[in-house]
C-alpha cells in the first residue's frame, strides 16, 4: 500500500494568516493512504527538509505531498529533498497554497477550505505518479549573444574570457549599438567612445569571438545546450576579407541623399558607408536601394576606385546554420516615435528634437563635429528647454508605463554639457520628479543645479510652438509657484520614452522566450533570477528586459555572461523526464501524433508487438524520441486511443486531479 | 475525491448561496505563472477557481474537461500563453481547434457554451488573471448550477 | 458640518467622473492650457484641491468659468485624468443651485449679434441649468 507523507507549510505567516494549516493537517490525516500529515513554519528551510528526512524514515513514506508556495518556487527544492532520502523525485507534489490560496483570498474559512481541496488534488495525482529518470543531452560549448551593443560586446567578451567561443550577431554594419551615438556618459562626463572603442576592439579581435554583423537572427530551434540558430548574413556588396577600410569608395560614392541611421537622420551618407568613423569592422556596405548601380545599373564608382577590388555587387545573402549551448538576448532599444505627441511640434521645427539626437548634435564625430547649432539655422542657441517625461509614465495609452529609467541623469548631463562649453546658454529642465537613485547620481544632478546654474522647474511643458522670430515658443507650468509660463527658447530637447528595439518580439518568438506587454523580455525571477529568461538556455542583458543605464547593462551582461559560462562548462544536461511515450500495444499506427509534433521528436517504427488480444504481431507504432521531445503533450490529446500519454502529466494524473476537485 | 459518494443536494433543504465550482487549466509557462503573478501582487479572486498545472494549454485533453463537467464543475477555463508566445511554439493553437470544435460539442450536449472559456494570460498578467478568473466566476454565478451530466444511466 | 463638506466633495467627484488619484501633478494640463493666463486656479491645482477635499478653494475659484472646455488637458494628460471634467463638475454644481443661471434668454439681445449660433447655445448649456 501506498504511504503518503503530506506536510502544510506556513511561510512564516504567509501562509499561516489566512490559512488554518492545523486544520488541513487533521482533514488531511483521514485520507486513505495519507500515513502522515504535518505543519510547519518554513519547509523550504533545513528544518523543514529534515522533518521530510525523519517522516520518511520514520513511517516509510514513498509518496511526498507538501503545500506550500507555487511549484514554480520550491518544486525543484522538495524534489532534491526527496531525493535525498531514497524517494524519486517525481513521486513528490505541491499544492499551491500560497500564490493560489493564502495570496489571493482573505477570509480565513475560504482559504482553509480551497487549501484542503488543493492538498486532496496533490494528493490524487500523486498517487499515480511514477517514478522517472531525467536522460541526458550533450552541451555545445558555444554560445551566441544577439545584439552588438555594450550588453552583447561585454557578455561576449566575458564568455570568450573564460574560453568558450562566442558569436556576436549585430543587424547594423557595426557594432557598438546606441552607446557609440552617445557623446559623454553619467555620472562621470567621461567620453563615450572613448570607453567603448576599445571594448569594441578587443570584442574584434578576440581569438574565440566571431562577429557576425549586417546579420540578423533567421530561426531557432532547438533546446538548452543545443540549439540551431540560422543566421543571415546580409549582402555588403564588399568583400569583408580584403577590404582595407580606406574609405576612398565611401567619398567617391556619387548618391549623397540617404539620411545617416547613425546619425538620426541629421547627416545624409553614400548609397556605401561606414556608418561611424569608429565602426568595426571597418568595412562599408552598400545600401542598395539607394546604390545607383543597383538601381540604374549605371555608375559602379566605388568598384573604378577601390583599390583592393574588393566590391562585389553579386554577393548574395548567405544562410549561416550554427550550433550553440545558450543564448544572451541583447537587442537594446528604440526611442519612442513622437508622432502621437503633436504638442511637443517635433514634426513641426527641426529645433526640437529628441535627446538622443542631441547627443549626436555635440559629439566631436558628428553632424556638426560638436558645435551645438539650431538644426533650423545653423546658429548657436541663446536658450535650450529640457522636457523630461515625454512618453514615460503615460497610461493613457499614448506613451509607455514606465518609468525611462536614465532620463532624468541624462537630461542633467546634457545640461551640464552646454554649460559647460557654452556658459552663455540658459538651460531649463522641465521635471514632473527627478529620479536619480544610483552612486553618485543625486550629487551629480545636484552640480547640474549647483555649480552649473541649470533652471530645474517642477512642472512640464504642454506646447510648443514655432514664432515669427523663427525661435521657439514655449508653454508650460510652474508648479511651485503656481504659475502658468511662456517662455522663448532656440532649442527643445525631449527625453523621450525608451521602448524595446524593433524585432525583440519577433525575435522573442523565435526563441520561446517570453515577453511582457512593452515587448521587454522577462526574467525567470524578478528578483533572483533576473538575467535568465523562464526558457532555458536563453539569457538577457541589457534594456531589452528593461530600462537601464551602462552601468547596470554592463553588470547585467556579465552576470548573464557568467549563467552561460556556468552552462557551458557543463558537459552533460539532465532532460526533462516529463516527456511523451507510447504505449505500443494500443498504437495503431495511425500516426496523427507525429502530424501535430512540432519538434519532430515521434517517428513511425514497424515492430513485433503483443496485442491486446495477446498476439504477437507485426505493425506499425509511433515511437518518441526522448531526447527531441520537450513534453508539451499535443500528442497525447491527437492519439485517439490514448495510446500516446506524458510522464508525470498522465491522463489518469490530470483526471485523478480533475474528480479530487470537482 | 475518488471513492467518494457524490452527493446530491437535499431540493427540501433551504437553498445555500450558489458557489460554483470552477476548474482552471493553466499552462506552466505563461498562465500558470500569471496566475502565481496574481498571487504575489495579493490580487484577490474568488477561491471557488481551482487550478491544475499543465505543461502546455494543448495537453488538455477535450475529455478532461468533460470529465469536469460530469463531476459537477459549474465552468471549466482553459488558459494559455497568448498566440504566437506559445512555449511548445504551436500548442496554443492547437487548444484554439480543439477548443473551438468542443464548443459546438457542448452546445450539442446542452450545456451553455459561456460555461466554457478560453483566455490566453501571459506570465506578466497577473492583475489580468485576477480579473479574468473574477469576471468568469461572476458570469458562471450568473448562469446558476450546471445541468447535471452525470447520471443519466444510473438514476431510476 | 464636516460631513456635510465631505458630502458635496463626494458629490463633485461622482460628477467629475475621472480617476483623481491617478494624477501624478506634472502639469501639462496646466502648460498646454489656453486660458490659463487668466485662471486664478491652475487645471493641475483643481484636480489636486479635488483628491484633497478642499472644498472651499474650489468653490471660491473662478477658473471654471474661464475654462472653455476644449479638453486639450484631457488630451495631453499622461494618466487619463480629465482636469476639464473636474471643471464642468464645478460649474454644474454651482449652476444647479436655484438662481444661480448667469444667462437670462432675456439678455439675448444684448449679445453681440454676429455671435455664431453655435456659440449662444454653447454659452447657454454650459452657463445655464
Amino acid at each position: 500500500m501506498q504511504k503518503i507523507g503530506v506536510f502544510v507549510c506556513w511561510c512564516g505567516s504567509n501562509i499561516a494568516t489566512t490559512v488554518d494549516v492545523a486544520q488541513v493537517v487533521a482533514a488531511v490525516k483521514t485520507i486513505p493512504n495519507v500515513a502522515f500529515a504535518a505543519d510547519y513554519k518554513y519547509m523550504c528551510s533545513e528544518g523543514g527538509q529534515e522533518l521530510i528526512h525523519k517522516a520518511v524514515q520514520d513511517y516509510q513514506l514513498d509518496r511526498i505531498v507538501v503545500c506550500s508556495c507555487s511549484p514554480r518556487m520550491h518544486e525543484a527544492t522538495f524534489r532534491n529533498c526527496a531525493e535525498q532520502v531514497g524517494i524519486n523525485p517525481y513521486l513528490v507534489e505541491i499544492a499551491n497554497i500560497r500564490e493560489q490560496c493564502s495570496w489571493i483570498i482573505k477570509d480565513r474559512a475560504q482559504a482553509t477550505a480551497k487549501a484542503i481541496q488543493l492538498a486532496k488534488a496533490a494528493i490524487a495525482k500523486v498517487r499515480f505518479n511514477t517514478p522517472l529518470t531525467p536522460g541526458e543531452s550533450k552541451v555545445v560549448k558555444r554560445a551566441l549573444v544577439i545584439g552588438g551593443g555594450i550588453a552583447g560586446i561585454q557578455a561576449a567578451l566575458d564568455i570568450a574570457e573564460a574560453g568558450y567561443k562566442v558569436d556576436i550577431v549585430e543587424r547594423q554594419p557595426a557594432i557598438g549599438g546606441r552607446m557609440a551615438q552617445l557623446d559623454k556618459t553619467f555620472p562621470t562626463l567621461d567620453c563615450s567612445a572613448c570607453i567603448l572603442t576599445p571594448k569594441m576592439m578587443d570584442a574584434a579581435n578576440h581569438p574565440n569571438i566571431k562577429l557576425y554583423t549586417y546579420s540578423e537572427v533567421e530561426a531557432v530551434s532547438g533546446f538548452v545546450g543545443n540549439f540551431e540558430v540560422k543566421i543571415r548574413q546580409k549582402a555588403r556588396s564588399v568583400d569583408a576579407k580584403r577590404c582595407t577600410g580606406c574609405g576612398i569608395c565611401t567619398e567617391k560614392c556619387p548618391s549623397r541623399k540617404t539620411s545617416s541611421e547613425f546619425e538620426l537622420g541629421l547627416k545624409t551618407r553614400g548609397a556605401i558607408y561606414i556608418p561611424f568613423s569608429q565602426a568595426l569592422p571597418k568595412v562599408p556596405v552598400i545600401d542598395r536601394e539607394h546604390c545607383l548601380k543597383f538601381q540604374t545599373g549605371k555608375c559602379g564608382i566605388c568598384s573604378k576606385v577601390c583599390p583592393a577590388e574588393c566590391i562585389d555587387y553579386t554577393q548574395q545573402d548567405e544562410i549561416i546554420t550554427e550550433h550553440y549551448g545558450a543564448i544572451v538576448a541583447a537587442t537594446g532599444f528604440d526611442l519612442l516615435p513622437l508622432d502621437k505627441f503633436g504638442e511637443y511640434g517635433y514634426q513641426d521645427s527641426p529645433d526640437v528634437i529628441t535627446s538622443l539626437e542631441f547627443e549626436r548634435l555635440t559629439n566631436a564625430t558628428g553632424p556638426t563635429e560638436g558645435h551645438l547649432v539650431c538644426p533650423s539655422t545653423g546658429k548657436e542657441p541663446k536658450s535650450v528647454i529640457i522636457v523630461s517625461c515625454v512618453g514615460s509614465r503615460d497610461t493613457s495609452g499614448r506613451g509607455k508605463t514606465y518609468c525611462s529609467k536614465i532620463c532624468c541623469m541624462y537630461n542633467a548631463k546634457q545640461a551640464m554639457y552646454i554649460r559647460e562649453k557654452y556658459p552663455q546658454i540658459d538651460v531649463t529642465v522641465f521635471y514632473i520628479d527627478v529620479r536619480t537613485p544610483g552612486k553618485a547620481f543625486d550629487e551629480f544632478y545636484r552640480r547640474a543645479v549647483e555649480e552649473f546654474n541649470v533652471h530645474y522647474i517642477k512642472g512640464q511643458v504642454g506646447k510648443v510652438l514655432k514664432d515669427a522670430r523663427g525661435g521657439l515658443t514655449v508653454f508650460a507650468s510652474d508648479l511651485l509657484s503656481d504659475k502658468h509660463l511662456m517662455l522663448h527658447a532656440d532649442m527643445v530637447i525631449l527625453a523621450t520614452a525608451v521602448k524595446p528595439a524593433a524585432g525583440a518580439r519577433k525575435l522573442a518568438t523565435m526563441l520561446t522566450a517570453s515577453m511582457d506587454n512593452d515587448d521587454f523580455f522577462t526574467e525567470a525571477h524578478p528578483k533572483l533570477r533576473p538575467v535568465e529568461s523562464p526558457t532555458a538556455g536563453i539569457f538577457l542583458a541589457g534594456m531589452c528586459q528593461g530600462p537601464k543605464d551602462i552601468p547596470e547593462t554592463v553588470s547585467q551582461a556579465g552576470a548573464a555572461a557568467v549563467k552561460v559560462v556556468g552552462l557551458l562548462a557543463k558537459d552533460k544536461l539532465r532532460t526533462n523526464p516529463c516527456v511523451a511515450h507510447c504505449q505500443e500495444n494500443i498504437c495503431s499506427g495511425c500516426l496523427a501524433c507525429e502530424k501535430v509534433c512540432p519538434y519532430g521528436a515521434i517517428t513511425a517504427e514497424t515492430k513485433t508487438v503483443i496485442n491486446l488480444a495477446g498476439v504477437k504481431e507485426q505493425r506499425t507504432v509511433a515511437v518518441v524520441n526522448q531526447t527531441l521531445c520537450q513534453g508539451c503533450g499535443a500528442c497525447t490529446v491527437a492519439c485517439p486511443a490514448a495510446a500516446m500519454d506524458l510522464k508525470g502529466f498522465s491522463n489518469q494524473e490530470i483526471l485523478a486531479e480533475v474528480d479530487a476537485l470537482c | 475525491m475518488l471513492g467518494e459518494k457524490v452527493t446530491v443536494a437535499d431540493k427540501t433543504a433551504a437553498p445555500a448561496p450558489f458557489e460554483p465550482k470552477i476548474v482552471a487549466f493553466c499552462c506552466n509557462w505563461c498562465s500558470y505563472a500569471g496566475a502565481d503573478g496574481a498571487g504575489t501582487a495579493r490580487k484577490q479572486y474568488p477561491a471557488n477557481v481551482k487550478i491544475i498545472r499543465v505543461p502546455c494549454s494543448c495537453r488538455v485533453n477535450p475529455l478532461f474537461i468533460l470529465r469536469a463537467f460530469q463531476r459537477g464543475a459549474d465552468g471549466v477555463i482553459l488558459c494559455g500563453c497568448h498566440p504566437g508566445d506559445c512555449h511548445y511554439m504551436t500548442g496554443n493553437y492547437y487548444t484554439r481547434r480543439r477548443l473551438t470544435l468542443l464548443m459546438s460539442m457542448l452546445n450539442f450536449m446542452g450545456v451553455a457554451t459561456e460555461r466554457l472559456r478560453v483566455e490566453w494570460v501571459s506570465a506578466s498578467e497577473g492583475a489580468r488573471f485576477a480579473e479574468i478568473m473574477t469576471s468568469f466566476v461572476e458570469q458562471i454565478t450568473a448562469l446558476g448550477a450546471n445541468v447535471k451530466l452525470r447520471d443519466l444511466r444510473c438514476k431510476k | 458640518m464636516v460631513d456635510k463638506v465631505q458630502e458635496q466633495v463626494e458629490a463633485l467627484r461622482r460628477l467629475a467622473h475621472t480617476p483623481l488619484q491617478d494624477c501624478i501633478q506634472c502639469g501639462r494640463c496646466s502648460a498646454g492650457c489656453p486660458v490659463a493666463f487668466k485662471m486664478d486656479l491652475l487645471p493641475h491645482r483643481v484636480v489636486w484641491e479635488l483628491a484633497q477635499g478642499n472644498l472651499e478653494t474650489l468653490l471660491k475659484a473662478t477658473a471654471p468659468w474661464q475654462c472653455v472646455s476644449c479638453f486639450a488637458c484631457q488630451n495631453r494628460c499622461p494618466r487619463g485624468v480629465s482636469p476639464a471634467a473636474v471643471m464642468e463638475a464645478l460649474r454644474l454644481t454651482a449652476i444647479r443651485q436655484q438662481g444661480a443661471n448667469k444667462y437670462d434668454a432675456a439678455q439675448l439681445e444684448h449679445f453681440d449679434p454676429e455671435l455664431p449660433q453655435q456659440a449662444l447655445v454653447a454659452v447657454f448649456r454650459k452657463f445655464n441649468k
